[in-house]
């Protein structure tokens, strides 16, 4: 097996693994929990003995603990998390619409935020110390240190209430209309994410694109008289590839915890707003259901920008071989 | 020769002559002098320094009690001696905003202090030992790291409720994996050096090695770390009360003034506002000092040769 397969294989191992015991956090947590989910569905009937012992045994509460563990994992893997306990029917079911919801938002936000960080990083590293390195550099700074509702309430504050009223302060989408007739509903929220997310990227990326400026093989490439020009595209470039990976998968793995305040603050109809809910009313399998989603999108992205940092940087690449 | 004097230093001689790594000019003084030459550090501390009086002198000067109802709910601020009006049953805001500080402040400094405390402990440890002990704990530190710290927080709220010290703890452990990195890595550099090799030679026990020797060379990191989580654990303390699971009312706090308030955005945006303003304000300032830190950090670095 080449190296290259096999370090590739180790990093899909790693990752599987990470999202299995991610798995059993989330499965562990709802056991942890003070009476059971028995006790939780029956709410005051629980003194109803029989009814208590039966529902028990009708949901396998019963069974040994990894057994119980490993007909739920079956299920997830199936893209069954069991039924809502305060709404009653199927978590699969009560969560794809606002699966997709969510899902556009984040990409509305990544599809403008990769940009922005990526061009504002390396820019500023480029034209390091320059007057525009250092406003965007404070400009950042601060945003970068913002919560999201912080950022979503000025938002809310300056284009919704009280200075401009031009967009809708909550985002009510309507699910029998088609999205794009409703794209206003997603305009602030996914302003907020950006603005909450790409300052962060941008710094990171700043400080990697400059790594790579400053390290021996472009300072070689410039000794040897190259126009700096190619000493760009062909030394700088391929290498700062992999950090512009790994920005693209913060960005995602940002976005999927950032979700979660934002779409709360516009009380948009996706799984973060969903997850506050579902954590208010204490409904287990759906907050099992939300977590695991999030963290494997978090673990996937992560994941994801590893493989490709290592097929597209030339010095892990040709360091192998 | 039976001056307690001489005794010590008897004692001394049979102690094997270890150099200390803090016998060196600290590095981490020496950052600190260098992040304070830097205008973006004053601000930071100057804003910091601001917003912990008002949080601090707040309640001493508040003209009337946080839960005491003195004007119709969400009164905006023309009735005398209510300069930013009422809350949204009738609170007087600017009573609330100088109470609300404490909680916030206090409860980010707790977590931040138990990540900071966590995490250099795991990270010295993984750093020092290696082998597999560094293998598996960095492996279930990744599983930490797969949740959002507000998602993780979340989930074990949704199990035990909301309450304040589970809050503090998850978010202090949810910062922990990355200081455990940052001090790992600071860890495998320095116990490569002189000094470390030389307490090996000793037969110094390995414990006393990493809490005399290598934590004492690794603060400087680790005081950026610290400023960089503060940032952090401020934002994600006021979020959770913000979304109501943090502080619970009739609580004066920040965050939960925010959620409180937010229907009356339109007709009295003062009590959403100056929270709002002085939590961006607080985080801010926090992340002045941390870049100031980090910033000092690299320079010194850079001058003394250290990779």
């Amino acid at each position: 097996m080449s190296p290259l397969l096999k370090l590739i294989l180790v990093r899909v191992g790693l990752g599987v693994l990470t999202l299995l015991m991610v798995s059993v956090v989330v499965f562990a947590a709802t056991q942890a929990l003070p009476g059971d989910t028995a006790r939780a569905i029956l709410g005051r009937e629980a003194t109803n003995v029989d009814r208590y012992e039966a529902l028990k045994e009708q949901l396998g509460l019963n069974k040994p603990m990894t057994e119980q563990y490993l007909s739920w994992l079956g299920g997830v893997l199936t893209g069954d998390f069991g039924n809502s306990l305060a709404q009653d029917e199927p978590v699969t079911q009560l969560l794809s619409r606002r699966v997709i919801n969510t899902f556009i938002l984040v990409g509305i936000a990544a599809l403008l935020s990769i940009p922005i960080s990526l061009l504002l990083g390396s820019l500023t590293a480029l034209r390091r110390d320059s007057k525009f390195d250092i406003s965007v550099s404070i400009g950042s700074l601060s945003l970068a240190a913002l919560p999201e509702f912080v950022i979503g309430i000025i938002l809310i504050l300056l284009f919704a209430t009280q200075v401009f009223n031009w967009l809708p302060a909550v985002s009510r989408v309507d699910p029998s209309l088609p999205i794009v007739q409703q794209l206003d509903m997603f305009v602030l929220p996914a302003l907020t994410l950006t603005l909450a997310v790409a300052p962060y990227i941008t710094r990171i990326l700043r400080a990697s694109t400059i790594e790579v400026l400053e390290s021996e093989y472009v300072m070689m490439a410039r000794l040897k008289g190259l126009p700096e020009r190619l000493v760009l595209n062909r030394h700088a470039v391929p290498n700062a590839l992999a950090p512009a990976l790994q920005v693209t998968a913060l960005n995602l793995a940002w976005l999927a915890g950032g979700v979660v305040v934002v779409e709360y603050l516009f009380a948009f109809p996706g799984i973060g707003s969903a997850l506050v809910d579902a954590v208010a009313n204490r409904d287990m399998p759906m907050v099992q259901a939300i977590c695991l989603i999030i963290a494997g999108v978090y673990v996937l992205a992560n994941l994801t920008a590893d493989i490709l940092t290592i097929l597209v940087s030339p010095r892990l690449r040709t360091g192998l071989r | 020769m039976s001056t307690p004097e001489m005794r010590v230093n008897d004692s001394e001689l049979v102690e094997p002559p270890v150099v200390h790594a803090d016998s060196r000019p600290s590095e981490w003084l020496m950052m600190l002098r260098e992040a304070w030459r830097m205008g973006r550090t004053k601000i930071g501390v100057g804003i910091f320094a601001a917003i912990v009086l008002i949080a601090v002198v707040g309640p001493w000067v508040a003209p009337y009690s946080p839960t005491e109802f003195v004007a119709p709910p969400f009164s905006t601020p023309d009735i005398p001696k209510m300069w930013l009006g009422s809350d949204y049953i009738g609170h007087d805001v600017l009573t609330r905003v100088l109470y609300g500080g404490r909680t916030v402040i206090l409860l980010a400094l707790a977590a931040t202090v138990i990540g900071l405390v966590l995490g250099v402990t795991l990270g010295l440890i993984t750093g020092y030992a290696r082998r597999w002990i560094d293998e598996s704990i960095m492996r279930i530190l990744d599983v930490v790291l797969a949740f959002p710290q507000i998602v993780l927080a979340l989930l074990f709220v949704s199990i035990l409720g909301p309450r304040l010290w589970l809050i503090v703890l998850i978010v202090g452990i949810s910062h922990a994996p990355r200081i455990a990195r940052v001090a790992r890595a600071a860890t495998l550099e320095v116990s490569q050096r002189d000094f470390v090799l030389a307490a090996e030679a000793f037969g110094i026990a390995r414990w006393k090695i990493l809490f005399n020797e290598i934590l004492p060379s690794i603060t400087s990191p680790l005081l950026v770390e610290f400023g960089l989580r503060l940032t952090y654990s401020i934002g994600v303390i006021a979020a959770l009360s913000f979304l109501g699971f943090g502080m619970q009312p009739p609580a004066a706090d920040w965050g939960l003034m925010i959620n409180e308030n937010r229907i009356g955005l339109v007709i009295q945006p003062w009590p959403v506002v100056v929270p709002v303003m002085l939590i961006g304000i607080l985080t801010i300032g926090t992340n002045l000092i941390a870049d100031g830190l980090g910033r000092a950090l690299i320079g010194i670095e850079r001058d003394t040769g250290v990779e």
